[in-house]
């Protein structure tokens, strides 16, 4: 069992940074998704792991072993590439036996190898084609029993699934699931596909710019983003996000003359600059006159089936929320709604970080002043 | 669909036509209607009247010993310099495929030779390579009359085929370069992660994907080989030494201009470049079917 620690690891090609100082533990076992934006620095991160890039600055250990200057063969990694990176002259058979026949073994256990991995991804008929000659789904087993045949001690994905089209996305992330359950090894998974990430991960790693924003279990970095980016980044539709500042006694003044009363953040956000989020879905809508209630203009509707996205307007900020009711509703109708205090985040605007309120600073009921 | 451009006039095409042509006819075709009319009769050496000889003249070189040990030797020229240039142009190619420090320096660095014509080259390699005072010719303090392609044949043609070789690395380089740049990086990448080192790589992953390149490269160089070489051989030996770099090319020069004998020498090119036409249709043939990927 593996676990793989980053301390301080930073790249820069020539001049420009990339990635400016990752520190984090992956645990041995787990399955860990790095998720953030394209251009975040993630891809490196991971090539910087599997020794196909150069780490500038830091240590990368993977068990007991500093690996900065090992070469990618001698660190135990097996990846998979966004676009599978198959030999296109070689057979199925040949692809996935390739690190077998590099590393020196005899035909005929290779061979045996080579039949019970492709065996375990359903792709024993297909053997003797040419990658050019499979389907997108099969190109990404080829490429995932590739990874396997070697009994890694840790697992790369780089994108894999970005290829696919949504249906073959959903059954290979199941594929790996299991994978990654029945051989528990340590596995690192880069993605920008948030509904990937949270459903795949023990652990998110989510970036941004060459930082780590966060590092937590999937249900965590939802309910309790540490920044800003966080906040937006994770979730469909994104969470609520409404500048603003606390005068003195607790009251929250936003947009033109919006005004939300939360005492108990009075005494660590007062006089400060924030951001107030809070999940389209935590947005509950209630009737007019309703204590607490805070009233909107509908901007307009996107119907979802199950439910429906309504795009309001709340003295100047928009705000979106998830609407079960049916009733008809159109632009420019006056609606209400209530904002559970459980729900609320704040974020300090000078450094987009995440302002933890206490329990003892929550409110029971919020007031629309 | 395809889109062509056509022309209502009938005249124009032929007319912008006409300039390409008439270089073709002029200095292709007429020379080589003109060969094949000598290789079948017998020319008198100083002109003036000739006698139609039918394969005679075919049948006397084929007679000959002498063209025979020309033709094992072309044969033999060929493939030294084709090989050695290949190699080492992939090898360069490979570096710089490798992006290792300098190469935008070197991209264009080794294609200079190319650049160079062939008798100026074959000036420089013979101050380099006499036994006397150049470079090679340091040995000879060493161990004295180690080297001498003066009077050694296999010397001689050693040192032509590393001329000839190194002439040809600018242009193999380029061709390696290209074909090595269009294989996706993940490839060897995935290489890598198999566990292979650079050299095994380029065994397994690289060479075979640049097959039809290798391939049309080799016939290339094959053809420049048997038909580029006379401009080096005049220049550094002649020939010489008791016609030790006397290959097919130099042969029928020397046959015709100073043997005047145009009827065999005729007949040689007619040989030569039937062979020249066999390689290019089996570049024709063959390079197109063997690219593996898309």
């Amino acid at each position: 069992m593996t676990a793989i620690t980053l301390s301080g690891v930073k790249k820069r090609y020539l001049k420009n940074p990339v990635v400016h100082g990752v520190d984090v533990t992956i645990e041995s076992g787990e399955f860990v998704v790095i998720l953030g934006p394209s251009g975040c620095g993630k891809s490196t991160l991971l090539r910087m792991i599997a020794g196909l890039e150069d780490i500038t600055e830091g240590t990368i250990a993977i068990g007991d072993t500093v690996v900065n200057k090992l070469e990618p063969r001698e660190r135990g990694c097996a990846m998979v590439f966004q676009n599978y990176a198959l030999y296109p002259h070689m057979s199925v058979a040949q692809n996935i036996g390739y690190a077998l026949k590099v590393a020196g073994m005899p035909r005929a256990q290779r061979d045996a190898k080579v039949m019970s991995v492709a065996k375990s991804v359903g792709l024993d008929p297909y053997l003797t084609r040419k990658p050019g000659e499979l389907s997108g789904g099969q190109r990404q087993r080829v490429a995932m029993a590739r990874a396997m045949v070697r009994e890694p001690k840790v697992f790369l994905f780089d994108e894999p699934f970005s290829n696919l089209d949504a249906k073959l996305r959903v059954a290979m992330r199941a594929e790996v699931r299991n994978l990654h359950r029945s051989l528990g090894v340590t596995s690192v998974f880069v993605t920008h596909d948030q509904t990937e990430a949270m459903t795949l991960a023990d652990r998110l790693i989510i970036m941004n710019q060459g930082i780590v924003e966060q590092v937590g279990k999937p249900s965590e970095v939802y309910h309790r983003p540490a920044s800003l980016f966080v906040a937006d980044f994770i979730g469909s539709p994104a969470m609520n996000l409404i500048k603003g500042q606390f005068d003195a006694i607790g009251n929250f003044l936003h947009g033109r003359g919006g005004m939300l009363h939360l005492p108990g953040a009075a005494s660590i956000a007062a006089g400060r600059d924030v951001t107030l989020g809070v999940r389209p879905e935590a947005v509950r809508r209630v009737e007019a006159g309703t204590r607490g209630a805070i009233a909107a203009v509908v901007d307009y509707i996107e119907e979802l089936g199950a439910a429906r996205l309504v795009y309001a307007d709340t003295d100047g900020n928009r705000i979106v929320l998830v609407d079960e009711r049916t009733d008809a509703l159109g632009t420019g109708m006056p609606i209400h709604f209530t904002l559970g205090e459980n729900d609320l985040h704040l974020f300090d605007n000078a450094d987009g970080k995440r302002i933890e309120m206490r329990a003892d600073h929550r409110v029971p009921s919020l007031l629309n002043a | 669909m395809e889109r062509r451009a056509f022309y209502q006039n009938p005249v124009l095409p032929w007319l912008l036509l006409a300039p390409q042509l008439l270089l073709v006819l002029v200095f292709f075709y007429w020379p080589t209607s003109q060969a094949l009319f000598w290789a079948f009769t017998l020319e008198q050496p100083w002109g003036g009247g000739n006698t139609w000889a039918g394969f005679n003249n075919f049948l006397y070189i084929f007679g000959d010993g002498r063209y025979w040990a020309t033709v094992a030797r072309s044969a033999f020229y060929a493939i030294a310099v084709s090989a050695i240039s290949m190699c080492l142009a992939l090898t360069l190619a490979m570096f710089v495929d490798r992006a290792l420090k300098g190469t935008r320096m070197f991209q264009s660095v080794f294609v200079w030779p190319y650049a160079i014509a062939a008798p100026a080259a074959g000036v420089a390699f013979r101050f380099i390579f006499a036994p006397e005072a150049g470079l090679i010719g340091a040995v000879n303090e060493m161990w004295p009359g180690i080297w001498n392609p003066a009077t050694n044949g296999f010397h001689a043609l050693g040192m032509v085929i590393v001329c000839h070789a190194w002439l040809g690395i600018g242009y193999n380089f380029i061709f390696f370069l290209a074909a090595l740049q269009m294989l996706p990086k993940s490839l060897s990448e995935a290489g890598a992660m198999d566990g292979a080192r650079p050299y095994r790589r380029m065994l397994d992953i690289q060479l075979p994907l640049i097959a039809p390149t290798v391939f049309f490269l080799l016939i290339m160089n094959l053809i420049s080989s048997f038909t580029d070489s006379f401009g080096l051989i005049d220049v550094m030996t002649e020939g010489g030494p008791i016609n030790a770099t006397e290959v097919m090319v130099y042969k029928l020069y020397v046959d015709g201009f100073k043997g005047l004998d145009y009827s065999g020498a005729a007949a040689q090119s007619i040989v030569l470049m039937l062979l020249v036409i066999a390689l290019t249709f089996v570049q024709f043939r063959w390079v197109e079917k063997r690219v593996h990927y898309n």
